[in-house]
């Protein structure tokens, strides 16, 4: 099975040669990838690139969507326009309580002397298509550095958190779902204000609220929202409800199995978050000869 | 359904030998972009987790029937392509590339022996190992087993194996009927 070319014709390096080459160069590219994270203008600069062709690839479904959307019919468009006024009605009324509550919170915070919130801004994108890597949850999002998108932003829709901007590209960017293996949100129960952090499961489109103890005051039911303790997830914003508390003695911690708020895996309009530029200093690390013997006793 | 207009029909005899005209560069780069574009394709979700890698397979095919090409390099480049497209680990489409050509390479004077029944299993296991190959890489990673689906791209691809052998020589077979003198 040997393939050798008469020594004669002159065919450059044999094929063993060069599959090692190649696949050598992808290892190295893998690794440094993988654990160094050094590649992002490689990859920017290959994205920018492939850009015309990734819109050429979504077009054909949006313009699907498009005529799906010429053929609306006049029943529907009345429904939803008699819906959305109602809603209108509705949230104008509360933003008026928000207006009132906003000032009077302000001027509470400032008797106090506490730092005020900060305003965020918005930034509405659509989903262009979803994971394509069958090993992650992500979607990919029509607004990039561009459009001012940076790394670590939230990304919420209507009823909900649904997941962080995890690398920007100049016109499109990638959002992780939170049901993401490797994604965890700061949330806080509301009913008991228990402080904790879920983390995607990853197979399925459920949450894990993890490190809780078996007695925890966590019920089926329960409203989970951002803490906000982050600073990069506004807090109060729903994250997931909690629908399964498997107590077991046996474990040193409660499993607790949530049911995402937002349509993770449906939502077709998202809002991208702004993070809060101005943070609070990090506390000053502890000196190291006081922070030694703590880590020997371990 | 008539398959009937598939040259060579899906038999375990070798399929003829065809003479076709002369394969020019920029013919085959088309094929590769066009494939590029079918695999960048937005599809509902459920088709995109069995939607065949069209580059693989068009990647088998020249290698396969016109050997020497296509090289390791566009290959290699195509595969790092993919992983920006698709947003995996750097490096992971261009080594199952890699790992493709260079069996591919190897078995292609034994691919052309075979009909086209037998030749589609040639490609199911190449592009399966392909697959494996992404798979170690990512579970090395740390990342879970996706589940059984994320092999059915394989078998789909090499059921495609006839069709592509078709429409890629389309542009290829002589105009004038050798037989009609």
């Amino acid at each position: 099975m040997e393939y050798s070319p008469p020594p004669f014709f002159k065919r450059g390096p044999s094929l063993l040669t060069r599959f090692t080459f190649f696949s050598m160069l992808s290892a190295v590219l893998l690794i440094s990838d993988a654990r160094f994270n050094y590649l992002h203008l490689f990859r920017q600069g290959i994205a920018t690139v492939v850009y015309p062709v990734q819109r050429l690839g979504s077009l054909p479904s949006e313009l699907a969507s498009r005529i799906g959307d010429f053929f609306v019919t006049q029943a529907r468009l009345q429904r939803d326009n008699d819906q959305l006024r109602h809603q209108e009605l509705r949230n104008s009324a509360a933003l008026q309580v928000l207006k009132s509550l906003e000032s009077e919170n302000h001027h509470l915070r400032e008797l106090l002397a506490m730092r005020p919130r900060i305003a965020r801004d918005f930034i509405p994108a659509e989903i262009l298509y979803g994971h394509r890597d069958p090993f992650t949850r992500r979607v990919v999002v029509d607004r990039g550095t561009q459009h001012g998108v940076r790394a670590g932003w939230a990304v919420v829709d209507e009823n909900g958190v649904v997941g962080q901007v995890t690398r920007v590209f100049p016109w499109l960017s990638e959002v992780t779902l939170i049901t993401d293996k490797e994604q965890a949100v700061p949330i806080q129960a509301v009913r008991s204000g228990l402080r904790g952090v879920t983390f995607g499961i990853g197979y399925d489109g459920t949450l894990e609220l993890r490190f809780m103890p078996v007695n925890a005051d966590i019920q089926n039911g329960d409203l989970l929202v951002t803490s906000g303790i982050d600073g990069t997830y506004p807090a109060g914003l729903p994250v997931a409800v909690v629908s399964n508390v498997e107590r077991n003695a046996a474990y040193a911690f409660a499993r607790i199995t949530c049911t995402p708020s937002a349509g993770v895996n449906s939502a077709n309009q998202v809002l991208i978050v702004a993070a809060n530029e101005e943070r609070p200093e990090n506390p000053a690390a502890e000196s190291p000869s006081a922070s030694k013997p703590r880590k020997v006793k371990r | 359904m008539n398959l009937s207009w598939l040259r060579p029909p899906i038999s375990s005899r070798a399929p003829p030998q065809e003479i076709l005209r002369p394969v020019r560069a920029p013919y085959i780069a088309l094929t590769l972009l066009s494939a590029l574009v079918l695999n960048l394709l937005a599809l509902p979700d459920v088709m995109t987790q069995i939607k065949p890698d069209l580059i693989a397979l068009t990647l088998i095919y020249w290698v396969v029937y016109h050997p020497r090409r296509v090289g390791f390099l566009p290959a290699w480049l195509l595969g790092l392509t993919m992983d920006v497209a698709d947003g995996s680990l750097f490096g992971q489409h261009a080594l199952a590339y890699a790992v493709l050509m260079y069996l591919a390479i190897l078995f292609h004077r034994r691919i052309l022996m075979f009909g086209m029944r037998q030749q589609i299993v040639h490609v199911a296991a190449i592009l399966l190992l392909s697959q494996f190959i992404m798979l170690a890489v990512r579970m090395l990673a740390g990342a879970d087993f996706p589940g059984p689906l994320f092999f059915v791209p394989s078998f789909l691809g090499a059921a495609l194996w006839p069709l592509l052998f078709n429409v890629i020589r389309i542009p290829l077979r002589p105009r004038t009927d050798p037989d009609a003198v």
